[in-house]
């Protein structure tokens, strides 16, 4: 019988592989036009060069989509392995699961209504 | 699903679980979900009604379930990472007893329209446009009531953890909603915000400190259980002893730092100073407990078979903590640094009768920190009533310096007066808690202790003296020194304030003089499951 880690092998490789190859192949056949939206910093808006605007500080409205983000984030993380055992652990884990998201359910009302998801 | 990866996902067997016995925890923390809703959708003009008597409600629930249930039902459950047991039944009973006097404390407005210690807009000082504007735009200071739930909900879980990680996460859900506590004060708002953050960072250190050892005890004994890890213990394994006497002495910084203790006792004289007086009064009373009854079951269950590893370590910080807590209280000018370095001593008091490593040991500290608990909040209640006048007659902020407090005796003799027996409590006079405490662990010390426990009685009474002599100054100045040129006033208390300093000095005085019930429930409750 092969190792059960062999699926996982090929997996990270085949991952690895077809991340390397969009690169290359992006690079290699795509047309070059460049204009000042594409040189600009991704993402976040922020100008890290060559000096940060506002002295380094960024908005802590930042910090607090971050913040909510790894709560709903580490949420999902759980219900990964509860997904997949979901047929051995019965009604018990259900409940539990339940129980678990109701919670979370709580924080995410309190943010709704309190204002957190409003960026302005 | 792969045959090969069936094989590696063991049958699941559902925990069992007795709620009863587990009924406190989960009325807690289900309370504070109902108090999270409660801030996210009650018109904000009845959220502070509706939070206090939702917290009240709460905790008085979990006390009657405690009473009615658990009292009787000793149990281990959820596969043995909760314990409930003699010692974990009476901390839960006392921590929700005070843990009410401790909201009563905070919910006081003193004439105001929300909780008056917290700000509701940490940018704005009290009484300014700025916090009008806040107010108006829908920020309350009622959130506290949630926090101080959730930190209840830890503090009933981490004396009856059962392994390392559920102790650990009891350590986290206590501790969090603590540094934010902290930081909310609504008036000298930057020592506010400078504690908050020491209380977190150093806070953080020590749970890293913690889970240090939890991994190297994990990698000593294979499991995190307690009752494990003294198994594997006492098959002692002289090859592994590299790994299991770090593991000790790190889980023990991480407990010894809530607690207080020399060396990890530097944020507690900032922490107490800049928390709002409710939030330290709550804090010192029932994290002390919390955390004390976390030690004791590590001490007396985990690591019961290694304890000549750790003993001597353990040994030297309590009588670091007695001499340390007690000198430097002689040289505050502030005081509520001055209770802080008080608690840092008392501390070392305790540390005395959990190193006797007897049942009489437990019984000691089980009373000392029930009559500690109420004493302490009764305190911090009368610090919060002392004020120096604000702007235009409305309520200033503490008059927290010592000189302020000079000649308070003769214009408010019972506040004063109240204030100086709780002092004398401290300081172990007959008569008052403080002394029947102190010999509820000193004298198992010397029976038990050994040489060792002989030499932390001597210090101890020494370093009682020490503080004594604090106190009894303190007390000189309110009543025989005349009164210096700042202007103070002491607020009329409403009927919160008022319930919470009589029954914390009541407590105070049953404990002294007829303190038979409380230490023979103590002794009853003495005996840990394993």
């Amino acid at each position: 019988m092969t190792s059960p880690y062999i699926p996982l092998l090929f997996l990270v490789a085949l991952g690895g592989g077809f991340a390397v190859f969009s690169v290359l192949i992006a690079g290699l056949t795509g047309p070059k036009r460049y204009n000042r939206a594409k040189v600009d910093a991704y993402e976040c808006g922020i100008e890290p060069t060559p000096q940060a605007s506002g002295g380094g500080k960024v908005p802590i409205k930042y910090y607090l989509t971050a913040m909510l983000f790894i709560i709903f984030d580490v949420e999902s993380v759980f219900l990964y392995p509860f997904a997949t055992a979901f047929d051995k652990l019965g009604l018990f884990a259900l409940v539990e699961m339940v129980l678990f998201i109701l919670t979370v359910f709580v924080a995410y009302s309190y943010v709704w209504r309190r204002g957190g998801l409003d960026w302005d | 699903m792969t045959p090969a990866v069936t094989t590696l996902v063991p049958a699941f067997e559902a925990v069992k679980v007795d709620y009863t016995a587990i009924a406190p925890i989960l009325i807690v923390f289900g309370g504070s979900m109902v108090g999270v809703l409660v801030e996210a959708f009650a018109p904000r003009r009845s959220r502070h009604t509706t939070q206090v008597a939702l917290t009240l409600v709460t905790l008085a629930a979990a006390l009657g379930a405690l009473l009615l249930w658990s009292r009787d039902n000793h149990a281990k459950t959820l596969g043995g990472s909760i314990v409930i047991d003699g010692p974990a039944v009476f901390l839960q009973g006392t921590l929700l007893v005070l843990s009410i006097l401790g909201v009563l404390t905070m919910a006081e407005k003193w004439g105001g329209q929300d909780a008056d210690a917290f700000t509701p807009m940490g940018a704005a000082t009290p009484g300014s446009p700025q916090e009008a504007a806040a107010a108006r735009a829908g920020f309350t200071t009622s959130e506290v009531f949630p926090l101080t739930l959730i930190a209840v909900g830890g503090m009933l879980l981490f004396p009856a953890a059962g392994d390392l990680i559920t102790a650990f996460i009891a350590l986290e859900v206590l501790s969090l909603p603590l540094y934010i506590m902290t930081g909310l004060a609504r008036r000298r708002r930057l020592l506010s915000q400078e504690a908050s953050l020491k209380y977190f960072l150093l806070g953080a250190f020590s749970s890293a400190f913690f889970l240090f050892g939890a991994a190297l005890l994990f990698a000593y004994a294979g499991s995190l259980d307690f009752d494990k890890i003294a198994s594997v213990t006492a098959a002692a394994d002289p090859a592994l002893e590299g790994l299991l006497v770090p593991g000790v002495l790190l889980v023990l910084i991480g407990l010894l730092f809530k607690v207080g203790a020399v060396p990890f006792h530097s944020w507690t004289p900032d922490a107490y100073q800049g928390a709002p007086t409710p939030v330290t009064g709550f804090m010192a009373a029932c994290t002390k407990l919390a955390a004390f009854g976390a030690i004791l079951r590590v001490a007396y269950v985990a690591f019961d078979g290694s304890r000549w590893d750790w003993r001597v370590e353990v040994i030297a910080v309590a009588i670091l903590t007695m001499v340390v807590g007690s000198v430097l209280s002689v040289t505050q000018t502030d005081v509520k640094r001055l209770l802080a370095y008080s608690s840092v001593a008392h501390a070392g008091f305790i540390l005395v009768g959990v190193l006797a490593f007897s049942r009489q040991g437990v019984q000691g500290v089980l009373f000392y920190l029930v009559a500690y608990g109420f004493t302490t909040i009764a305190a911090f209640a009368i610090v919060s009533m002392v004020r120096a006048g604000g702007p235009d007659g409305s309520v200033g902020s503490e008059a927290s310096h010592l000189s302020q407090w000079a000649g308070l005796g003769k214009e408010h003799p019972v506040v004063a007066g109240v204030f100086a027996f709780l002092l004398l409590a401290f300081a172990g006079i007959p008569l008052t808690s403080g002394f029947t405490a102190k010999f509820a662990v000193f004298a198992p010390a010397v029976a038990d202790g050994g040489r060792a426990g002989v030499t932390m009685a001597i210090v101890g009474v020494l370093c009682s003296a020490i503080t004594g002599f604090v106190y009894v100054r303190l007390i000189v100045l309110m009543f025989f020194t005349e009164a210096g040129s700042d202007e103070v006033e002491v607020l009329v208390p409403s009927a919160l304030t008022t319930v919470a300093v009589t029954v914390g000095t009541a407590a105070t005085v049953l404990l002294g003089i007829a303190p038979g019930l409380v230490l023979s429930l103590a002794d009853s409750a003495s005996q840990f499951i394993r």
